[in-house]
């Protein structure tokens, strides 16, 4: 019997399994034991696993980052959640300069299975500093997987490989997804990192979201629907590796493909997915591929402006309309 | 002065001429009234006459190439003349020259006695342009062996013109084997995208079956690769669930582009199905006394004489008779002919064209016997010349010498009104109270009710029926 639980409880029931099964795998981070997680994700666990393998940090992202890379090489599995996204950049250095490389520049002497998560995107009038899509700046390093579910079911399935993977994983939960309900399997399951998935199917265009953007895509292809206009969705979960088939697979077959993402336009992950549409699908194609972003420029405090600079279903009907040359 | 030559209005429903076959070579010396090509109208093929002495310097297009009216084709001058900035200049009209869009045609090219119907200028964005202008000369092929060389216009680039067309559009196109010089583009700026090519492949041969194939293909010959671990059974179901079932092997049918002759003939008929108010009238006509009279004629004066010619001159007749109906429906007025021309459709090879019998009324039968015969066979040699089937007052279509005993014809504007003529077929008549073996041929009249009420169109239908019924009136 499926059951239905919260995004945020998907995760936390994914870290409690895995950590039961192995005791290398700690959870690391700001507030996530005592305070049960700023987003409640770790609820509970510091109970079950106690102090040694739930720890608190100080507000030191640079500092925990580093310990968990540290301990991966020496052998333990860690959890490393960052209150948000936002505050990664601090530890970039760290992820970028060691995270990515350390596995190639041993010559593999080192793996590196560490989770690096936290909650990504806008949420709610939390202006330019707080809103960022780090997806785009994550993929573009070679050496980091980038894991963006969608729904509690590939959170819990997602965020169990990515502990199980002897690579570092950069893994960014939406922030307002933290209190969807969706129906999860029953007992033990696992999704493979690298493979989308068909969230909706359809025949007349496909649009290509991940993370929050999977609403909006479907909330715009159920918009489309009632206008007659079939929609496929596909979700590729994971940025990095890239489902690039099933991608080229659906708009092979939809012969037109918009592209939702949350982040900013330029050098976005949508700018690398346009790019291998139009190559791979390049004589399937009837308009050139679409694309729908955050506005170009940091996210502004004010509530009206700050939906301006979002993605939401009106303009991603617009922008499906006139992929499909019905509006000018 | 070297000039520019341009694609001419041969027709007044001509929006698009394809250069058939050049005749004349660049560098080639032309005299006034020499033929330098050959080209296609909507209805035929014509000569494209030299009006000036002069020398070929620069065609423009290709054989084969479809253009608007007034884009450049050609330039002509003097031997040796500098013709760069004249090559810039027809290349910059080009592409400013925009192909109107069927839909967008005017419904009709006018009635008579208003000014000829011009081409609605060229929308300045070139939207539902058929051509336009590359930027720059278009680049040589590529080495490699090209896929298909009819369509693709890079194979046979009509010099600095290039097709807007989607890679898909392109694909189909070279599958589907339809020149896309040939197809009206519907998406931005007038490019060609899948619907467009669909259309044209289905309005060659109705299903396009080859172009489900196509449509097909992708998904049946792309299987999904995936690198990834197998799936968990949980999510399997969801992954492969989305998969269409297998279609069916595509049956044989046959693709044929749209001709000019048969785009016209869609636009032309659609609009006057669609914009014209029909009414239908049928009468049966005691046809005894006019198969006897044809007989007579054919063995007085040994000329021979179709049904089709007594119907003719019978319908010219009853329209002096009653004049009214000899008329057209425009905006501000209703124009009554002076003059009685009469349209006979003919059957030609991929459409039909309606040469026009003129003064009709005043001819003799046997003169329209003999007009109609010569007409007919150069309308199936496409050699009329478009004075020859426009700006006819009413039209006759016969369908008996098939078989057909009755059918309603659409009325070709701004014509008032078409007559349509069944077989003439023996059946049982009553005559003097006796049941006697009599000739009967049902005609039916469709009249343009803006014109032509439904007593009036009564009245030539009653006309007609009173000439045929009493042929001798045929003989004045």
């Amino acid at each position: 019997m499926p059951r239905t639980v919260a995004f945020r409880e998907a995760l936390n029931e994914a870290m409690a399994e895995e950590m039961e099964k192995d005791d290398r795998i700690f959870l690391m981070g700001e507030e996530v034991g005592y305070y049960d997680g700023a987003y409640k994700v770790s609820k509970g666990l510091l109970k079950k696993f106690g102090e040694k393998r739930v720890i608190d940090t100080p507000i030191a992202e640079g500092g925990f980052v580093g310990v968990g890379i540290g301990a991966a090489m020496v052998g333990l599995r860690p959890i490393i959640e960052l209150m948000t996204w936002n505050f990664s950049f601090v530890a970039a250095d760290q992820l970028i300069n060691n995270a990515a490389k350390i596995r190639q520049m041993s010559g593999g002497q080192f793996t590196l299975p560490v989770v690096f998560r936290g909650p990504g995107g806008s949420a709610h009038m939390l202006a330019a500093q707080h809103s960022q899509s780090t997806e785009a700046l994550w993929a573009h390093i070679p050496g980091l997987k980038v894991v963006m579910p969608a729904n509690p079911k590939d959170a819990k399935g997602l965020l169990k490989s990515a502990i199980r993977d002897d690579n570092p994983i950069i893994f960014i939960e939406g922030e307002v997804l933290y209190a969807d309900q969706g129906e999860i399997p029953d007992g033990e399951y696992t999704i493979p990192l690298g493979v989308a998935e068909v969230k909706r199917p359809g025949t007349d265009l496909t649009i290509i979201g991940w993370s929050k953007m999977v609403k909006i895509a479907l909330a715009t292809a159920e918009a489309l629907a009632a206008e007659g206009i079939e929609a496929e969705v596909v979700d590729p979960r994971t940025i990095r590796p890239l489902d690039e088939e099933l991608l080229v697979q659906s708009v092979s077959k939809t012969k037109r493909c918009l592209i939702l993402e949350e982040g900013w336009p330029f050098n976005g992950v949508g700018a690398e997915i346009a790019y291998r549409i139009g190559r791979r699908c390049f004589d399937d194609l009837d308009a050139p591929v679409e694309r729908l972003t955050g506005a170009d420029m940091p996210m502004p405090y004010n509530h009206h402006l700050e939906q301006q600079c979002i993605p939401d279903v009106p303009r991603a009907v617009a922008a499906a309309k006139k992929l499909l040359y019905l509006e000018e | 002065m070297a000039q520019i030559l341009d694609m001419p209005q041969l027709s007044d429903t001509m929006k698009i001429g394809v250069l058939q076959k050049w005749r004349k070579n660049e560098g080639d010396k032309v005299s006034p009234g020499e033929v330098m090509a050959e080209i296609e109208t909507d209805k035929a093929v014509m000569d494209f006459e030299a009006f000036d002495e002069g020398v070929l310097l620069k065609r423009l297009i290709a054989d084969g190439a479809s253009v608007p009216v007034g884009t450049p084709i050609a330039i002509i001058g003097k031997a040796g003349e500098d013709v760069a900035k004249l090559i810039e200049e027809a290349k910059a009209r080009a592409g400013a020259k925009a192909a109107p869009k069927p839909e967008a045609a005017k419904p009709a090219p006018a009635a008579k006695p208003a000014p000829a119907a011009k081409p609605a200028p060229a929308p300045a964005n070139g939207q539902a342009a058929t051509v336009a202008a590359a930027p720059k000369p278009a680049p040589k092929p590529a080495p490699m062996p090209m896929r298909a060389v009819a369509s693709s216009p890079a194979a046979t680039p009509p010099a600095g013109t290039k097709v807007l067309a989607s890679p898909l559009a392109r694909r189909l196109a070279t599958d589907l084997g339809i020149d896309l010089r040939n197809v009206q583009g519907t998406g931005p700026g007038g490019r060609i995208v899948e619907r467009d090519v669909k259309a044209a492949a289905e309005g060659g041969s109705g299903a396009a079956t080859d172009w489900h194939a196509a449509e097909e293909a992708p998904q049946t010959s792309a299987p999904r690769v995936s690198a990834a671990a197998p799936l968990p059974a949980q999510i399997v179901p969801e992954r492969r669930g989305e998969a269409r079932p297998a279609q069916a092997a595509p049956a044989e049918d046959i693709v044929r582009p749209l001709s000019m002759m048969r785009r016209t003939i869609a636009e032309r008929l659609l609009v006057a199905k669609t914009t014209v108010p029909h009414f239908y009238l049928t009468a049966d006509v005691d046809m005894g006394a006019a198969m006897d009279f044809r007989e007579q004629v054919a063995q007085v004066h040994g000329a021979k004489l179709s049904v089709n010619d007594l119907v003719l001159k019978a319908c010219a007749l009853a329209l002096r008779k009653v004049p009214e109906a000899n008329a057209s429906f425009t905006e501000d007025a209703i124009i009554q002919h002076a003059r009685v021309d009469i349209g006979m459709a003919v059957a030609i090879e991929d459409g039909l064209i309606t040469p026009v019998i003129r003064d009709a009324d005043k001819k003799t039968i046997g003169q329209v016997g003999t007009e109609s015969r010569e007409l007919a066979a150069r309308a199936r040699d496409r050699k009329l010349k478009p004075e020859e089937y426009t700006g006819a007052t009413f039209s006759v279509s016969n369908l008996g010498m098939m078989g057909i005993r009755h059918f309603a014809a659409i009325i070709n504007p701004p014509e008032g009104a078409i007559l349509a003529v069944g077989n003439v077929r023996k059946i049982p008549m009553v005559k003097d109270g006796k049941i006697v073996v009599g000739q009967q041929m049902s005609i039916t009249l469709s009249c343009d009710h803006r014109v032509i009420d439904g007593a009036l169109g009564a009245k030539l239908l009653q006309a007609i029926v009173a000439i045929l019924e009493q042929p001798i009136s045929l003989a004045f």
